[in-house]
């Protein structure tokens, strides 16, 4: 089985994109792959693309083959859907893909167009990857889903607001650096206790915000890199999927993520590695207790640990694991279709050292990627290596 | 209660229904795991003999939130209190009126009815205290 190597990423900055249409988005971000990975575009076996909302967002669906279209591909095209977890598994199916031996060169990643919608829109969007009879008919929303959570966390293993805020700084204090990040600016704890309700635990600092933007991974196979002198020094050594009930009322648990634990478990076990042996992760803070339950469902930290890593300073860029470098949903933005191409590119830069933020990793060899979708009904994990 | 065969498997709409008119059920299977319509499979069991029963009268407030910003259909209907509340074999998620907005706690029992939102008028799992 060959192993599976990032041969170039490529990001549009995160943030409003005002006029600009999805396909000129994933075009940029797709460009900026082939430049950093120095492969040629007729090279591309396939595009797998991530995007949840575009038949709401942009009134446009069947989008794969218009992404190739735009990236300047004649290949075959397919979209992924998952949620918020739909480029993880666009990268996931790439991955599996290479290693079969039916493709050698594959481009994935993802778009969202989220800032076409007012908030009530958004919101209604977003609600969508929750159960439609069950949980959107009853009033629930993205924020309130995860705010159901914290209560539930809360209630089980204890925890204030004050931990939540730790982690909003934290990942607005990561962001700052990071060219491709929303919101380039630090916040305070007191910021954060102060910022408005938005379903209680949860106020507006606890959310990522809604954002447009790209992703873009070109994969190839180990046989291709050497072929054709690829300098491609991180490798995708580990990938994972888990899955649970959609609803959270049909949960055993709503205070751990299940889906998180399985799809990590194959993962470090494809890799070889345990938890361990993870020196830093990007993991899938739409909401700061969402950061909680990947840490946790990672392995990372035990559970009822998560919830004041990052007060405790474990998690910050010079702890024990640093988590969220690129500054995370939370301050880096989070484009849903696109974020899971988003934190592959972001680790494999941080691992090349050629992040702004690669300072706090620089002995660093392996770093974990966690995307979700929904209320974590869905979790890919994937496990980057860099060559010693 | 009732055994249903494939052909007359309850829809959302009928357990709507049902709990506005007093008689709200689960979906049984033979090893016990509760569900709610629509199910061919039962999630836990994977069995397909699933029987109607009885709902229990009240439930717990397993966990709950204050939605301050909803979604543009429950607009009017803010700030309200979201909940899932545990009713042994199953758990149900709706809104929880009749009771202040910090008054509400977890544990808190709870009987189910169906109502109205403010916003659209469309049917609404809401939970009252018992």
């Amino acid at each position: 089985m060959t192993t599976v190597r990032i041969a170039g990423v490529g990001l549009t900055p995160f943030g409003a994109h005002g006029d600009r249409a999805g396909r000129e988005l994933f075009a940029a971000a797709s460009l900026a792959a082939f430049e950093d990975a120095g492969v040629e575009r007729s090279d591309v076996d396939q595009l797998n693309y991530g995007n949840f909302m575009g038949a709401l967002a942009e009134d446009q669906g069947h989008q794969a083959p218009l992404m190739a279209e735009a990236a300047g591909l004649t290949c075959p095209a397919t979209r992924y859907e998952e949620a918020c977890a739909s480029a993880g598994v666009a990268i996931r199916e790439a991955v599996r893909t290479i290693r079969s031996g039916e493709a050698d060169v594959i481009l994935a990643g993802g778009m969202e167009r989220m800032t076409t919608l007012d908030t009530g829109q958004a919101t209604a969007a977003l609600a969508i990857a929750a159960d439609e009879l069950y949980e959107v008919r009853a009033g629930v929303t993205f924020p309130s889903a995860y705010a159901l959570m914290a209560r539930a966390y809360f209630e089980r293993f204890g925890g204030e607001r004050e931990d939540l805020a730790h982690i909003a700084v934290k990942n607005h204090a990561n962001a700052v650096d990071n060219e491709f990040a929303q919101y380039q600016n630090e916040i305070s704890v007191e910021q954060a206790l102060d910022s408005p309700p938005v379903a209680t635990p949860l106020h507006l600092y606890d959310a990522c915000p809604i954002t447009d933007g790209a992703s873009a991974v070109l994969l190839v196979s180990e046989e291709y890199a050497v072929t054709n002198n690829i300098d491609a020094p991180v490798s995708i050594t580990g990938t994972g999927q888990g899955g649970d009930n959609l609803a959270l009322q049909d949960r055993e648990a709503m205070a751990q993520t299940p889906a998180t634990e399985i799809a990590a478990a194959e993962a470090y076990d494809d890799a070889g590695i345990t938890a361990d042996d993870v020196d830093f992760a990007e993991v899938h803070d739409c909401f700061t207790i969402a950061e909680v339950l990947a840490i946790e469902g990672l392995g990372l930290f035990e559970p009822g640990e998560g919830i004041s890593a990052a007060r405790e300073g474990r998690t910050i860029a010079d702890g024990e694991t640093p988590i969220n470098l690129s500054g995370g949903l939370k301050a880096k933005g989070h484009p849903v279709g696109a974020t899971g191409g988003s934190q592959i590119a972001e680790i494999t830069r941080l691992l090349r050292g050629d992040h702004p933020n690669s300072d706090a990793v620089d002995d660093a060899t392996i770093g974990v990627a966690h995307n979700a979708g929904g209320t974590v009904a869905s979790a890919v994990v994937h496990v980057l290596e860099v060559d010693q | 209660m009732t055994h249903h065969t494939h052909d007359e498997a309850a829809t959302h709409d009928e357990w709507l229904d049902a709990i506005e008119s007093g008689e709200g059920f689960y979906l049984r299977s033979p090893e016990g795991d509760g569900s709610l319509p629509p199910r061919r499979v039962c999630p836990r069991s994977g069995s397909t003999d699933l029987t109607r029963e009885l709902l229990p009268e009240t439930g717990t407030i397993e966990t709950y939130t204050v939605v301050h910003v909803g979604a543009t259909k429950f607009a009017d209907d803010t700030p309200y209190i979201s909940a899932v509340v545990d009713f042994g074999p199953v758990g149900l998620t709706g809104i929880v009126r009749g009771v202040d907005l910090d008054a509400v706690g977890v544990g808190d029992e709870m009987t189910v009815t169906v109502e109205r939102r403010e916003t659209t008028d469309d049917r609404v799992v809401v939970f009252r205290p018992a």
